[in-house]
């Protein structure tokens, strides 16, 4: 067994960071990760880190823009949180050598992106993520932060309190994936998921194979509700043929959108008559699609982006990571020829339902990065916000963990008197636990014990026992198979246009791939790097999350965000100014509610979100 | 060996003869649209796989599939123990640097139609095999590790919100030297790592070069990098090959950064000696 104060699961921009926090406060910090820290998906990221660093812009310009982007649907204290701090944490990266763009003057350079008031959006090329990724991973090493890498969180080890407000979290168990032995880690201070996104739910995403939303389905099976899993973020310019994105950058920089007739379709078809290609991401998606569905596509697929006018020079020196990108993966030159484009999975704006110090409701689990939902994203991301959100609470997370006071938070987790349930919609399977898949679980291990070591030990046998049973079993069906299905029926139904009826025959699929998943088995044999089996695993996360995706754009009827509905096209702030929350119970998933907080140290009166 | 075998172990039996008919296959069968691929196979746990051999993969042809498309094709519908690292699918994540017919690559940046088939798919030379396209990146990561790869400038502006200027001429002379990936394709195609277990490798002495060449470490840490990458088995064990520059799916112009470094620390010890 491994102990540590503050165990950090997870190494992409959220968990590096929190653990750097973790560490200066003072804690005994690891980070376990499945990955190698620098292989982490936040190295995709290429536009840019939202932060109000110049003159003629403030915090609550940024707040303002956050949450009209949000639909209204994010928290203010949170969104507020962000705004304030993120200037600082940039400029903090700026600090610790990371090698930003630069302006004559030698400051740092910022760009325009979608749906913001002022070009506050710091950028390192278009190759943003990369080097913020690196140069956090630089600092843990400074620091002699010990990383367990490649190693596989599978499960938390959370006592099964009735309550999940009672619950404590104690640590985790892991899997070294080299030499297939399962351990237990107990964290005497706190866990932190920082996992990152599930885009691997959807087969057409700009997300990474290890984007599986582990973090999501961990937590949610210990008891923390996941929130707003409904909002999911697709991105309209991304590669048709493998899902790569194409940075809002191009279109920051001037970047223009044609359809198969060479028309400027956003402001031709009045998609967005001020902003154009800038609009918010969920309309220039479904700009995108329209224009497809009604016969002006290219190739009945995609639409065409072109950065030709923008000159050699500009783009090599701005953009010039793009030109890779549509030469490798697309065969284009970005110089001669427009590239084709269309909506792929992007970002998950709900997540684990934390509050602004990242706690869940469970002691000691946290949450942070693109796995949380504080929420500072609501219906919708504004593109820059995550990387910002990855610092800034990643940081408060880190030191909430490690002890640091940081004040009482605003925002509310869990099931408490605020919430209202939910009671109209039918659902046409029953969602949650197929019964089989939890031998050994430690919910279902038949009591409390509130002694750590005796649970984390008890823990760490029922993954033992589950990885002999998947080994051992001879034959089955094998969890490629179920994902492929999974990923499919997602992104058939519960994609950018959804149906009341799609949704339900999602669930149905979702259904039959968790009653396929009681007959799985791993065939690779070995104890050595089996990533069948790691990836056995994360098939099982992908149901659980794709369910709540599926169960919480059911129960959503009306359109905010990126949540469209052919039955209900308007944005309903009579009923439906909350937010979704699933919680698990025990396998029999419970829908409810809470308000959104719309109001911090500003108000943000709901306004009809027009670009 | 115990008396009765296990599931396991009957499965993999199992296997071995599925294995031989699959290698029976007769080619002309699988005529049109398909690659072919050899892939090296090792596992030290499993019998049959302790001694290396190449497995083939019939893999049906899409426009636009590279190298990582079709192992991944090959696992999830053919075998599901075959086993590389990979994750973001778009070479930023440096995890499936591969020996693809006789080169290191990026299984994600290589488009399968730009190679002869059948496509031989081997784990990077010079690093140890942990199991098939697998190998150990202790050492690789030991070495990065040895050059103190991270910014230390301790002199900073004033106030949390005041940024360190950099010009952009600056910025652009450390710009690709900034790209790095870890994949470790350059240190498995240098000759030089593969005779000097101690030397720092091509990746390594870039990342030096980042910090180095970058103003905002000012002169005394240029100094105390220079020292480091200078010693025995540093920048002059470089033979400039060109080796490591060839195969890095960055760009970086390793070659070119080492003999700066070269150069730099010739014009260090000249003001001192
Ligand atoms: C292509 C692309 C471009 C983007 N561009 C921008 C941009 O320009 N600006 C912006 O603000 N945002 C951008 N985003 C969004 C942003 O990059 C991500 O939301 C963010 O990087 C996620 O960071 P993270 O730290 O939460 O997760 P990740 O970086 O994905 O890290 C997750 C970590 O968790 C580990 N992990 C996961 N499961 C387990 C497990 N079971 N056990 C152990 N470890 C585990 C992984 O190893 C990894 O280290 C972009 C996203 C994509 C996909
Ligand atoms: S220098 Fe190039 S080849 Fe070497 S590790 Fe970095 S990216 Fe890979
Ligand atoms: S899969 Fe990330 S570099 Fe190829």
């Amino acid at each position: 067994m491994y102990e540590h104060d503050v165990i950090v699961v997870g190494a992409g921009g959220a968990g590096l960071r929190a653990a750097i926090a973790a560490h200066e406060a003072g804690a005994d910090t690891a980070i376990v990760s499945k990955l190698h820290p620098v292989r982490s998906h936040t190295g995709a990221a290429e536009g840019g880190i939202n932060a109000a660093l110049r003159e003629g812009d403030d915090w609550e310009l940024h707040a303002y823009d956050t949450m009209k982007g949000s639909d209204y649907l994010a928290d203010a204290p949170a969104a507020e949180t962000l705004a304030q701090d993120a200037p600082e944490e940039t400029i903090q990266l700026e600090h610790w050598g990371m090698p930003f763009s630069r302006e004559e003057d030698g400051r740092v350079s910022q760009r325009p992106f979608g749906g913001l008031s002022f070009p506050r959006t710091t950028y390192a090329g278009a190759e943003t993520g990369h080097h913020l990724l690196h140069v956090m991973y630089e600092q843990v090493v400074k620091r002699g932060i010990q990383v367990y890498d490649e190693w596989y969180v599978m499960n938390l080890a959370t006592d099964d309190a009735a309550d999940p407000n009672d619950r404590e979290c104690h640590g985790v168990v892991a899997y070294d994936v080299q030499s297939g032995n399962v351990e237990g880690f107990k964290a005497n201070g706190g866990v932190i998921l920082a996992t990152g996104g599930p885009g691997q739910a959807f087969d057409h995403t700009t997300n990474a194979v290890s984007c599986t939303g582990d973090g999501h389905a961990m937590a949610y099976r210990a008891g923390a509700p996941l929130e707003d899993m409904e909002f999911i973020q697709f991105h309209p310019t991304s590669l048709p043929s493998t899902g790569v994105l194409i940075s809002e950058g191009v279109r920051g920089e001037g970047g223009i959108l044609y359809n198969a007739k060479g028309e400027r379709f956003m402001f031709e078809y009045g998609y967005a008559n001020n902003s154009g290609e800038l609009a918010s991401r969920d309309v220039v998606a479904r700009a995108e699609l329209t224009e497809v569905n009604e016969g002006r596509g290219v190739n009945d697929e995609y639409v065409h982006l072109d950065m030709r006018h923008l000159g050699e020079e500009r783009i090599l020196d701005r953009l010039e990571n793009i030109l890779h990108l549509a030469e490798d993966f697309e065969g284009v030159d970005g110089l001669v020829e427009p590239m084709p484009v269309k909506p792929g999975q992007h970002y998950a704006m709900g997540g684990i339902d934390v509050d602004e110090n990242g706690q869940t409701c469970i002691n000691g689990l946290y949450a942070a990065g693109e796995s949380a939902c504080v929420s500072v994203h609501g219906g919708n991301r504004l593109g820059g916000n995550a990387l910002p959100e990855l610092i800034v609470f990643g940081k408060r997370a880190g030191r909430h963990a490690a002890g640091d006071d940081l004040g009482t938070a605003e925002i509310k987790t869990g099931y408490g008197d605020d919430v209202e349930d939910e009671t109209e919609t039918e659902l046409p399977v029953q969602p949650g636990s197929a019964g089989l898949d939890t031998p050994g679980g430690v919910a279902a291990d038949g009591g409390v014990t509130a002694e750590a070591d005796g649970l984390l030990e008890r823990a760490v046998e029922a993954e033992r026992a589950r990885v002999d049973h998947l080994m051992e079993k001879d034959d089955g069906v094998q969890h490629a198979q179920i994902r492929a299905k999974l990923q499919k029926a997602m992104t058939d139904y519960v994609n950018v246009f959804r149906t009341d009826e799609g949704i339900r025959k999602a669930l149905r699929v979702i259904r039959e791939c968790r009653e396929e998943y009681q007959d799985v088995y791993v065939d690779d044999p070995s104890r050595t790097f089996n990533t069948d089996l790691q990836q056995t695993y994360e098939t099982r996360n992908l149901i659980d999350v794709a369910e709540t995706i599926a169960l919480g754009a059911l129960v959503r009827n009306e359109f905010r965000g990126a949540h469209w509905r052919q039955e209900n096209q308007e944005r309903d702030d009579e009923n439906w100014l909350k937010h979704t929350l699933i919680s698990w119970e025990d396998g029999d998933p419970n829908i409810f509610y809470r308000p959104v907080i719309l109001e911090g140290e500003k108000t943000y009166e709901p306004k009809v979100r027009s670009y | 060996m115990r008396g009765t075998e296990s599931p396991q172990q009957e499965r993999l039996k199992e296997k071995e003869q599925g294995l031989a008919q699959e290698e029976a296959v007769d080619e002309s069968d699988l005529e049109g649209e398909t690659v072919h691929l050899k892939v090296f196979r090792y596992d030290p746990e499993v019998e049959g796989k302790q001694e290396p051999r190449f497995d083939d993969f019939y893999v049906p042809f899409e426009k636009g599939m590279t190298v990582l498309d079709a192992v991944m094709y090959a696992r999830d519908e053919f075998d599901s123990s075959l086993t590389f690292r990979h994750s973001c699918r778009q070479a930023v994540c440096g995890s499936d640097a591969f020996f693809v017919n006789g080169k290191q690559q990026l299984g994600c940046k290589t488009q399968i139609s730009e190679l002869k088939q059948p496509v031989r798919i081997e784990p990077l030379p010079h690093q140890e095999v942990v199991k098939d396209l697998v190998v150990d990146m202790d050492h690789f990561y030991d070495q990065m590790h040895a050059v103190e790869p991270y910014f230390q400038q301790e002199e900073l502006p004033d106030g949390d919100l005041e940024e360190q200027r950099q010009s952009r001429e600056n910025r652009e002379k450390v710009k690709m030297s900034t790209r790095c990936i870890w994949c470790a394709a350059c240190m498995s195609s240098c000759n030089i790592a593969a005779g000097d277990n101690e030397y720092l490798g091509p990746a390594a002495i870039n990342k030096a070069y980042r910090f180095a060449m970058d103003e905002r470490e000012d002169d005394e840490i240029k100094e105390h990098r220079l020292r480091i990458v200078e010693q025995e088995h540093g920048v002059w064990r470089c033979q400039t090959q060109f080796s490591c520059t060839d195969v890095c799916p960055k760009d970086i112009p390793l070659t070119e950064h080492i003999q700066e470094l070269k150069r730099e620390a010739v014009k260090k010890n000249l003001k001192f000696w």
